[in-house]
């Protein structure tokens, strides 16, 4: 398992992409997916909502739990990935691609998010 | 209790393998080794192998074998033929479920229990407690016995394959000593998936050689290691009770809607019939809560716990639930008001989170294989 070198990371086990015109995309790392197990249900931040760093804004359901999902930075929703709603193995088949969650414009991003080498010393893969 | 984990003598070879390793009753068992569903699909349509190493077997053998089991637990175990199992329970003296187990007699004076991974401590002292003034001995074979499964539509073409024993003699709940790829087994037509599958108990130093010939002969048919994650979606599918979910001590075989298991007819007290003649005569004038299926028409799935609710009222509680990859729904076993359990009610709702998600209440099974 290989966390992309251009994403950063929160020990939420999120990942934000490189932001672009204010924008930020935002999903769960191969590790959380793989931990979680096959993701039936996910409800996601709908566009328009604001969220709040390190506080939950939606749920992922897998076959034996629920995990809050919890948003690395601070901002609004810009966009909902409603093919993750449609089908939520996506998360499993494709965490850092089409298995994204939400984007997000940033309005504030904690400190301390992660690099990728960081991220894999952490979560120990 | 040691904090420990016990290993299966399938230990290395799961590590080896990837699996995801989890904590089952003080056990390090397997998980799932990739995706759960795509396990319980091949259950399902393929085959499956289990390695159940955490049951617990005791061994009765003796004269008064078959009488300190008609004590002991609520079946009538004289009734059963040398090769066959029977499902029963032992129950507590106030009538509460201890455990739900399988017998196998095994031979004339001799019977295997076959007990749940957390109380298979408890069914061991109890029968030993029990066995006081019969003629018969109680042993502990927990370590005697590795047990792998190989469940599922394709498992007997499989085990052919490997195995001279007579299995189109082998009928459901019957188990018999034999040999499968070169290692003696007793192979028992049982299982807790809802398909035709098999269970081997050997010697745990030839369970790896047993997987490894299984892996090989099933796999141009479709078989894959599967793990607990599984076990569970398919045996609720399948409408089993699990213990500590559906059964437990605080509920009799009647509450449990088991009461057929509890032979009142048989020779000779057994611990526990004054309280449950009691509870089979609470259960025919004022019926207890019944377990029902639900099925979700949303996608949020309900978890043990989980009150049921109608109108605004907790009419019941869910006892185990999970996204069934069978019926594309998630899926509860649920204790409910008699008023609310037919098959068909309308207007009952799970409690998730805050949220009253509407569910239909069936009959259970929820999946049934074609035979």
């Amino acid at each position: 398992m290989s966390n992309p070198q251009q994403l950063r990371y929160s020990k939420e086990h999120e990942w934000l992409s490189a932001v672009e015109d204010g924008v930020a995309t935002v999903g769960i790392t191969e590790h959380a997916a793989n931990a979680l197990g096959d993701v039936v249900f996910a409800q996601l931040p709908e566009v328009g909502d604001t969220v709040t760093a390190g506080e939950t804004c939606g749920e992922l359901e897998s076959t034996k739990s629920v995990s809050d999902l919890y948003s690395p930075v601070t901002g609004e929703v810009t966009a909902s990935n409603q093919d993750v709603v449609d089908d939520p193995s996506l998360v499993n088949s494709a965490p850092f691609e089409g298995g994204w969650l939400f984007k997000v414009r940033v309005a504030e991003e904690p400190k301390d998010l992660l690099s990728a080498d960081e991220y894999t010393e952490f979560s120990g893969n | 209790m040691s904090t420990t984990p016990r290993l299966t003598a399938l230990d290395a070879l799961h590590r080896s393998l990837g699996a995801t390793m989890t904590d089952f009753a003080g056990w390090d068992m397997p998980l799932r080794y990739a995706s759960e569903r795509d396990e319980h699909n091949a259950v399902r349509t393929r085959a499956g192998l289990f390695d159940l190493s955490h049951m617990g077997e005791i061994t009765v053998t003796g004269p008064g074998a078959v009488a300190l089991l008609n004590h002991a637990l609520v079946g009538n175990i004289g009734t059963v033929s040398v090769g066959r199992a029977r499902y029963t329970m032992i129950c507590a003296e106030d009538g509460g479920i201890l455990d739900d187990l399988i017998v196998y007699r095994l031979q004339e004076e001799e019977y295997m229990v076959v007990a749940n991974a957390g109380n298979a401590q408890l069914v061991l002292d109890t029968i030993t407690e029990r066995a006081a003034g019969f003629d018969a001995e109680v042993r502990d074979d927990r370590d005697a016995y590795a047990l792998l499964a190989v469940q599922g539509p394709e498992s007997a073409a499989i085990l052919a394959s490997v195995t001279d024993a007579d299995l189109d003699g082998l009928k459901y709940y019957a188990g018999l000593p034999g040999t499968v790829a070169g290692v003696p087994a007793l192979i028992a037509r049982t299982g807790y998936t809802g398909e035709d599958g098999f269970e081997l108990f050997v010697a745990p130093a030839q369970a790896e050689e047993l997987w490894k010939a299984l892996t090989g002969a099933g796999a141009s048919r479709g078989l894959i290691p599967c793990g607990l994650s599984c076990r569970d979606t398919l045996r609720l599918e399948a409408g089993m009770p699990l213990y500590g979910h559906e059964l437990t001590t605080s509920l009799t075989p009647f509450d449990a809607g088991l009461g057929r298991i509890v032979k009142f007819e048989k020779e000779g007290d057994f611990v526990g019939r004054k309280a449950l003649e009691a509870a089979a005569e609470r259960a025919e004038t004022a019926p207890p809560r019944k377990l029902v299926g639900l099925v979700a028409e949303g996608r949020r799935v309900p978890r043990a716990g989980f009150q049921v609710v109608a109108d605004g009222q907790v009419v019941g509680e869910v006892t185990s639930g999970a996204p069934s990859p069978t019926l594309g729904k998630p899926i509860a076993m649920a204790y409910v008001d008699a008023a609310h359990a037919a098959p068909g009610t309308t207007g009952v709702a799970v409690d998730i989170r805050g949220t009253h998600e509407p569910y239909e209440v069936v009959a259970l099974p929820f999946y049934k294989r074609q035979k």
